[in-house]
C-alpha cells in the first residue's frame, strides 16, 4: 500500500474562528446515522452555518470568496470532544486538506493525520497575520511546504510546527500506519502469549 | 523501580518501534459500538482483512437506541441499518455482541466494567472518548477514531505516542451533598479543557482511595473534558472487591494470581510524574456549568461570569457561551429555569448514581414544567435498580424511566431536547447542540443536582433541596 508523500499542501485559505471547537460542532451526532463516510462533507460545521444563515451572516465556509479553499485555519484546542472520525473525514470530503489551528485536541489531530490531512500549529498571531491577508485578498494563494516547515503566503513565510512522528508520517507516506502495523504481526502474536488475559 | 502504571502496562504492551517512532502497542481489550464501528468493518473488506483476536474484542449498541420503543425495526430508517450493521458485523467474525436481547447490553463503558471485561493492568480502546472511564480500574483506556478501529480488529495493536503523566491529588473528605462529579468539573475548570493535552492522568489522594469504584469511573470518564486522553486511578482493593465473581472476572486460583498481579501495575510509591497538582476536596461545593464547554464551570453559589474576569485568551469564547446559554454574567446561576432533566449516560448513569438520588426523592415531585427521564446506563442497572424499588420511586416522583443507552448525553436517538430548552443533565459535554438542538442548553451538573433541578424547576442547591448538612 504505496501513500502519497504529502510534502506540500496548496490551495487557497478560509478561516473559521474561535478556541475549543469540537468535533459536535464539526458535525453535529445526528449526522452520524450512517453506516459509511460517504456524503459527510456537506455536514461540515452543519449547524454553525445554518446558524449563521438564519442570523442574516454567512459563515465562512459558505461565503463564495473562499469557495473552494483548502486551508483551513483556526483558533487553539481544534477538535476537542468526541472521538468522531467523522469530522475529519466530513472536513476532507468537504475538500480541506490541511488546518492550521494554535492547537490540536489529541484524537482529532490523530484521526486527520490518519487521513493524510495535516494539522499543523502556527502562533495565534501568526495565524491573524495570514488570515487577514486572506481576508483582503481570499484568491491568494497558499503554500503549506512541511519539508520547510513554513506557510508562505504572497512574499511571506511563516513557521509551522508539527509533531515530529506525524511529520514523519505524513512526508514518508506512512500516514496511514495499518501496513506497518500488519508487518508486526509475529511480534503480536509473540507479545500476546506473554499476557495472561489474553490467553483465554 | 520509580514507575507509574502506565510506564508498566505501556512496556507490558509494547510491541515494536514503527519507522515514524510510534509504538506499536497491544490492546488487549476492543470495545466497539454501532457508530464508529462500521466503517472499521468496511475497511478490512475493502482491504481484504480478517478479525485477528475476535475473542478480545467485545460489542455493544448504546448511542442510537430508542430508550422507550424498543421494538424493532426502529421507526429510524438509519438507526435500524446501524444495529443491523452490527449485528451482522459481529456475527461475520465471531464477536461477542451483548445485544438488545441479550439483557446485557447498554453504554459500552457501563457494560464493559459491568461485566467483569475491564481489568487492571490492560490496554483498551474504543471508537468513542469516554473510553478512558476504564482508567478507573488501572487500565490504559483509548479513546480512538474509526481508522483505528480498524488497526486494532485487524492487528490488535495501534501506532501511538507514551503521553507524559500529570498526578492529579485530591486529598480529604468531600463536604455532603458534593460528589465525584463535582470533583471532575472543578479540576477541569481549574486545568482548563485542554490542559490535559499530551497527559494521561493519574488522579489519587484520599478523597479517591474513599472512592468507590463507580465514583471512580466518574471522574476518569470526564478526562478527555480536559484535554487527556487517558486518565486513571491505581487498582486497589476496592477494585478488586468490584470485579469480584462478575462474569468476565478470573475465577478460582486464577483469581488470587490476578489479583498479585494487577497490584504490582500500581505506580510505584516513588514514581516520578512529569507534573503533579493537588486540590483540597473541602474547597469543592456543588458544581456547575455555565458555557459551552465542560471547563466554563462555577459553584452552584457562584454568579455567571463576566467576560472580562476570565483570562483573556478565553474571553471571546466565553461570550460566545453567554449568547449561546442565553445566561447574564453577574447573575447568580442558581434559579436559572429548567426545561428538561436528565439522569443518565457514561458519566452518571450507573446503579449508585440512581440509589444516591432515590435516597432523596421519596414523597417529592417533579415540577409541572419540567420533563424528566431517568436512563439507567446499562439493562443490568436498569434491572437491578427496579428489583430494588428504585424505578417505582423514580416513577412515583414524576420521573420517566427509560430503556439503556446514551439517550440524551447526544442527538443520536429520539431523546433530543427542543429548541432552546434547557437541561439540567448528569451527562459530560455542554457543547453547543449537544443534545440535539442547534440552540439547547446543557447545564452539566451532578446527578442529586438534576434531580434538586427537576423537583424545583430551576438549577438549584440540592442540599438546600434536600436538606442536606
Amino acid at each position: 500500500m504505496a501513500l502519497e508523500k504529502i510534502t506540500q499542501v496548496g490551495g487557497r485559505g478560509v478561516y473559521v474562528p474561535g478556541d475549543d471547537l469540537d468535533t459536535d460542532r464539526v458535525i453535529p451526532a445526528r449526522f452520524m446515522k450512517c453506516i459509511t463516510f460517504d456524503g459527510l462533507g456537506e455536514f461540515a460545521f452543519y449547524d454553525a452555518r445554518a446558524f449563521a444563515k438564519a442570523e442574516g451572516q454567512t459563515h465562512p465556509l459558505d461565503d463564495s470568496r473562499f469557495t473552494g479553499a483548502s486551508i483551513l485555519f483556526s483558533g487553539s484546542n481544534f477538535g476537542c470532544g468526541s472521538s468522531r472520525e467523522h469530522a475529519p473525514q466530513a472536513l476532507y470530503r468537504f475538500g480541506i486538506r490541511a488546518i492550521i489551528a494554535e492547537s490540536f485536541a489529541e484524537i482529532f489531530f490523530g484521526n486527520s493525520i490518519t487521513l493524510g490531512m495535516p494539522c499543523v500549529v502556527m502562533t495565534g498571531e501568526d495565524i491573524r497575520s495570514v488570515t487577514k491577508l486572506i481576508e483582503s485578498d481570499p484568491a491568494a494563494l497558499l503554500t503549506l511546504d512541511l519539508t520547510e516547515k513554513k506557510l508562505s503566503i504572497a512574499d511571506m513565510d511563516f513557521p509551522i510546527t508539527i509533531a515530529p512522528h506525524a511529520h514523519e508520517a505524513l512526508v514518508s507516506g506512512k500516514w496511514d500506519a495499518i501496513a506497518d502495523l500488519l508487518e508486526g504481526i509475529d511480534a503480536v502474536r509473540t507479545r500476546v502469549a506473554t499476557l495472561p488475559y489474553m490467553a483465554a | 523501580m520509580s514507575q507509574t502504571l502506565l510506564d508498566k502496562v505501556w512496556a507490558a504492551h509494547a510491541v515494536r518501534t514503527l519507522p515514524n517512532g510510534a509504538t506499536q502497542l497491544l490492546i488487549g481489550t476492543h470495545l466497539i459500538h454501532e457508530v464508529t464501528s462500521p466503517q472499521a468493518f468496511g475497511m478490512l473488506r475493502d482491504l481484504n482483512l480478517s478479525v485477528l483476536y475476535p475473542s478480545r474484542t467485545f460489542a455493544t449498541v448504546d448511542h442510537i437506541v430508542p430508550t422507550d420503543e424498543r421494538a424493532e425495526p426502529f421507526s429510524d430508517e438509519l438507526a435500524d441499518a446501524m444495529i443491523k450493521a452490527l449485528r451482522s458485523n459481529c456475527a461475520e467474525n465471531g464477536i461477542t455482541f451483548f445485544d438488545l436481547p441479550t439483557g446485557k447490553q447498554g453504554i459500552v463503558h457501563i457494560v464493559g466494567p459491568e461485566q467483569g471485561i475491564t481489568q487492571p493492568g490492560t490496554t483498551i480502546a474504543c471508537g468513542d472518548s469516554h473510553t478512558s472511564t476504564h482508567g478507573a480500574f488501572g487500565a490504559i483506556a483509548f479513546g480512538i477514531g474509526t481508522s483505528q478501529v480498524r488497526d486494532v480488529l485487524a492487528t490488535q495493536t495501534m501506532a501511538l505516542h507514551k503521553p507524559k503523566v500529570r498526578r492529579i491529588n485530591v486529598n480529604g473528605k468531600l463536604s455532603p451533598g458534593v460528589y465525584a462529579k463535582d470533583v471532575i468539573l472543578h479540576i477541569i475548570r481549574k486545568l482548563g479543557v485542554n490542559g490535559g493535552l499530551g497527559y494521561a492522568y493519574e488522579y489519587g489522594g484520599s478523597t479517591f482511595d474513599a472512592f468507590t469504584q463507580e465514583e471512580r469511573m466518574t471522574v476518569c470518564n470526564m478526562s478527555i473534558e480536559g484535554g487527556a486522553r487517558v486518565g486513571y486511578v491505581n487498582p486497589d482493593e476496592t477494585t478488586f472487591e468490584y470485579l469480584k465473581g462478575r462474569p468476565y472476572s478470573p475465577k478460582g486460583a486464577d483469581w488470587d494470581t490476578a489479583v498479585a498481579r494487577w497490584k504490582a501495575t500500581a505506580s510505584d510509591p516513588d514514581a516520578k510524574y512529569d507534573d503533579i497538582v493537588t486540590f483540597d476536596a473541602a474547597e469543592i461545593a456543588p458544581t456547575v456549568t455555565w458555557g459551552i464547554n465542560p471547563g466554563q464551570a462555577i459553584f452552584i453559589h457562584e454568579k455567571v461570569p463576566f467576560p472580562n474576569e476570565v483570562p483573556e485568551k478565553d474571553r471571546a469564547t466565553a461570550e460566545e457561551a453567554l449568547a449561546h446559554m442565553l445566561l447574564k454574567s453577574g447573575n447568580p446561576i442558581k434559579g436559572t429555569k429548567v426545561d428538561v432533566a436528565f439522569l443518565g449516560s457514561c458519566t452518571n448513569g450507573r446503579l449508585s448514581d440512581l440509589q444516591e438520588v432515590a435516597r432523596y426523592l421519596r414523597g417529592r415531585k417533579v415540577n409541572k414544567g419540567v420533563k424528566a427521564i431517568v436512563v439507567p446506563g446499562s439493562q443490568g442497572v436498569a434491572s437491578v435498580a427496579e428489583s430494588m424499588g428504585l424505578a417505582a420511586i423514580f416513577r412515583e416522583a414524576g420521573f420517566e424511566w427509560r430503556g439503556a443507552g446514551c439517550s440524551m448525553c447526544l442527538g443520536m436517538n429520539p431523546d433530543k431536547l427542543v429548541g432552546e430548552q434547557l437541561c439540567a443533565s448528569s451527562s459530560n459535554r455542554n457543547f453547543k447542540g449537544r443534545q440535539g438542538s442547534p440552540t439547547g442548553r446543557t447545564v452539566l451538573m451532578s446527578p442529586l443536582m438534576v434531580a434538586a433541578a427537576a423537583i424545583s424547576g430551576e438549577i438549584s442547591d440540592a442540599r438546600e433541596v434536600f436538606d442536606i448538612k
